[in-house]
């Protein structure tokens, strides 16, 4: 008979289950004092979280009438999509009146450009720095490595010279344009890392059969690359789609993303403050970021368990 | 088919010279194999010539080509890697297509290709399988379909069996044998199994420090290893080397072993003869001991010893017998030795037209 103790010894077995040949009894779910406070902890965590949420949801569906009765946790007397319609189509942002909308498709315009560009940069620097003989690789690394921790708002005013120059000054296309070149060194190098980790015989196998330079990485490491592609896209895009500072800063009034289209109509209306509009606006600009972490977020975990961003 | 010719390199990464003015000449059609410890520079000069990594200095010819400044993909060869190196998101076929079609070969020349070899491999069943989905053995069929493909002039193998497990080895092992004997590429092999070396082989190079020790067919490097170091590395289990001084104080040349045993080198084809005095060392092979308390026909020693351990590999035992502080290796016949137990006293007798003798001094063979 196969004493239990010697298999597992942490388990404390009765004198009546020792009898028998058990050999992995099933832990007993036990509540103790620990797992209460921890119970507790995560609970109070989750409702730190949650509250906020719940209120801007439920107020989001209220009528004005209702929000001025104050009780901001009750349920709306009447659900109503009349906030959500008014502050995508109607609401005011400085003198144009015509909603959220505006924001909404800039920010789809410089999320695309800047999207596309940045990654299919990065990901190609990326690949000749690891994989090919680059001549100061090493120094340009350290160079990229440096600008990454940069802070924007040191380079904010040298930055805006350089777009005016360039023309493109409070237009989208210089949000994309600076979001594209902001968030280069960073990404450059966490694709360099992750090609780092190809093993050096496929290059040299490659180099033989081939010896392109874009053969090898179109047919050999984009493949590959499937990973780390959707671990840049999320951050990516919730990074680009959540910035404020460059929009605000190099969009003008022409070119102003969501998040600026949302504070200008928040905090720029005039007489009373529609609450409720105000919490649909806020809702409508964090959708996207969260559609993608749900559509995209399995294989985000995949991405970074398949050792993509490390060093 | 082209020879290969190495002149004058030199490789040095930083300070380090790794190859210091290597020369080697590789015919036509030969199956050259690089063998040598870890370290030794036989990669690298498989890298060399394959072109991956640039040499600080000399020649490369292939045929009558220049090769030294081009690129890889230039120099007409094919390569086979330790860890297969097929590229994991294509199937088979892709994996064999890739190189053609980067070559521009026409679809129907890559098609017939590509079934030329799945039939010489037996690859058909896996042509539209994932690497990931293929065992070793055939991840290393691939491997090797994938360089006859491209009918290069030069195969270039880069320890290719050392992922394989025993038995798979001795099967890829005799299939790449004949693959060469059937299509007749030159070969430049690595490995420092010399077992691959010595079956496979037309020529060996055998490597140390980044030096050509020797260079010859299996037989000469395992008849007449040119210095110690070959002798050491070359069989198994290794020669045994033993110390003595060269005398021909009784008329004849001898060598009195620090035992005490004295040799007779009398018909021992010397490449120099030694001083009278001179400090040499004597190999014995294993395998060339008479049977335990047998006789040979013109015997250079006996040693009368101790047996101390029995090794019984099923076609060959190996006894060690207690020689000084030192084990000596014996391999004979299990039949032969089947009666023995640690503890016995046995005689061997060692021939005379088995001798290797070297200098203490230099290393080299005399």
């Amino acid at each position: 008979m196969t004493d239990p103790l010697a298999v597992r010894p942490a388990i404390r077995v009765s004198a009546g289950a020792q009898e028998k040949p058990v050999i992995f009894p099933r832990r007993k779910p036990r509540i103790n004092g620990r797992s209460i406070a921890i119970l507790v902890f995560l609970a109070m965590a989750a409702a730190f979280y949650c509250i906020p949420l719940y209120v801007l949801v439920v107020t989001s569906f209220k009528t004005m009438e209702q929000i001025r009765q104050g009780a901001i946790f009750a349920l709306p007397t009447e659900w109503t999509w009349e906030p959500w319609n008014f502050a995508w189509n109607e609401a005011c942002s400085g003198i144009t009146c015509e909603g959220l909308k505006i924001g909404f498709w800039n920010s789809v315009k410089i999320l695309i450009p800047s999207l596309v560009a940045s990654i299919s940069l990065s990901a190609v620097t990326g690949y000749a720095l690891a994989l090919w003989n680059v001549k100061w690789a090493g120094t340009f690394l350290f160079v990229l490595f440096m600008a990454a921790f940069v802070p924007f708002q040191i380079i904010m005013f040298p930055l805006i010279q350089l777009t005016v120059h360039l023309g493109i000054y409070g237009s989208l296309w210089a949000v994309a344009f600076i979001h594209t070149v902001m968030t280069m060194p960073i990404v450059t190098l966490i694709f360099r890392n992750y090609y780092k980790d190809i093993p050096d015989e496929l290059i040299k196998a490659a180099m033989i059969d081939s010896g392109s330079f874009w053969r090898i990485f179109g047919e050999i490491i984009l493949p590959m690359s499937a990973n780390i592609l959707i671990v840049v896209l999320i951050m990516q895009i919730t990074h680009i789609w959540n910035d404020y500072l460059i929009g605000v800063t190099f969009g003008g009034p022409g070119g102003q993303p969501m998040t600026v289209n949302l504070a200008n109509l928040v905090t720029v209306s005039t007489g009373t403050v529609s609450y409720n509009a105000n919490m649909a606006a806020a809702l409508l600009t964090a959708i996207p970021p969260l559609v993608i972490y749900f559509v995209l977020g399995k294989f985000f975990v995949q991405g970074i368990s398949a050792g993509a961003i490390k060093g | 088919m082209p020879t290969v010719s190495f002149e004058h390199i030199n490789k040095s990464y930083g300070h380090m010279a790794v190859l210091d003015g290597l020369n080697l000449q590789v015919e036509d059609s030969d199956f050259l194999v690089l063998l040598g410890p870890s370290g030794c520079g036989k990669t690298t000069l498989l890298n060399l010539l394959a072109g991956l990594v640039d040499v600080t200095s000399g020649r490369i010819m292939i045929g009558d080509r220049d090769v030294t400044e081009l690129d890889p993909k230039d120099r007409g060869l094919a390569m086979v890697f330790q860890s297969y190196a097929l590229y994991p998101t294509k199937t088979v076929r892709g994996n064999l297509r890739f190189g053609l079609a980067a070559r521009k070969l026409d679809s129907a020349e890559i098609e017939r290709r590509i079934a030329w070899a799945s039939n010489l491999l037996q690859l058909d069943p896996l042509l539209n399988r994932k690497p990931a989905h293929l065992s070793g053995g055939q991840r290393q069929r691939v491997a090797i379909g994938r360089a006859l493909v491209k009918h290069a002039d030069v195969l270039l193998f880069d320890e290719p069996l050392s992922n394989l497990d025993a038995k798979l080895r001795t099967e890829m092992r005799l299939e790449i044998k004949k693959l060469h004997d059937e299509l007749k590429p030159t070969i430049v092999y690595v490995t420092h199994d010399q077992i691959e070396a010595m079956t496979m082989a037309t020529k060996i190079a055998v490597m140390n420090g980044g030096e050509i020790q020797q260079f010859g067919s299996p037989d000469e490097v395992y008849e007449r290893p040119r210095n110690l170091f070959v002798a050491g590395f070359i069989g198994s289990p290794q020669m045994n080397l033993n110390a003595g001084v060269f005398s021909r104080s009784t008329g004849r040349p001898i060598a009195a072993l620090s035992s005490g045993i004295q040799v007779d080198l009398s018909g021992y084809a010397f490449d120099r003869t030694p001083q009278d005095g001179e400090e040499i060392i004597v190999g014995f092979r294993p395998e060339h001991f008479s049977p335990p308390n047998g006789t040979v026909s013109e015997p250079a020693a006996t040693f009368d010893l101790k047996v101390k351990i029995i090794e019984r590999t099923g076609s060959d035992t190996i006894l060690s017998l207690a020689y000084e502080d030192r084990l000596l290796a014996v391999r004979t016949e299990p039949d032969r030795a089947s009666a023995l137990h640690p503890g016995d006293a046995v005689s061997v007798a060692y021939p005379k037209n088995k001798l290797n003798v070297f200098a203490a001094g230099s290393g080299l063979r005399l």
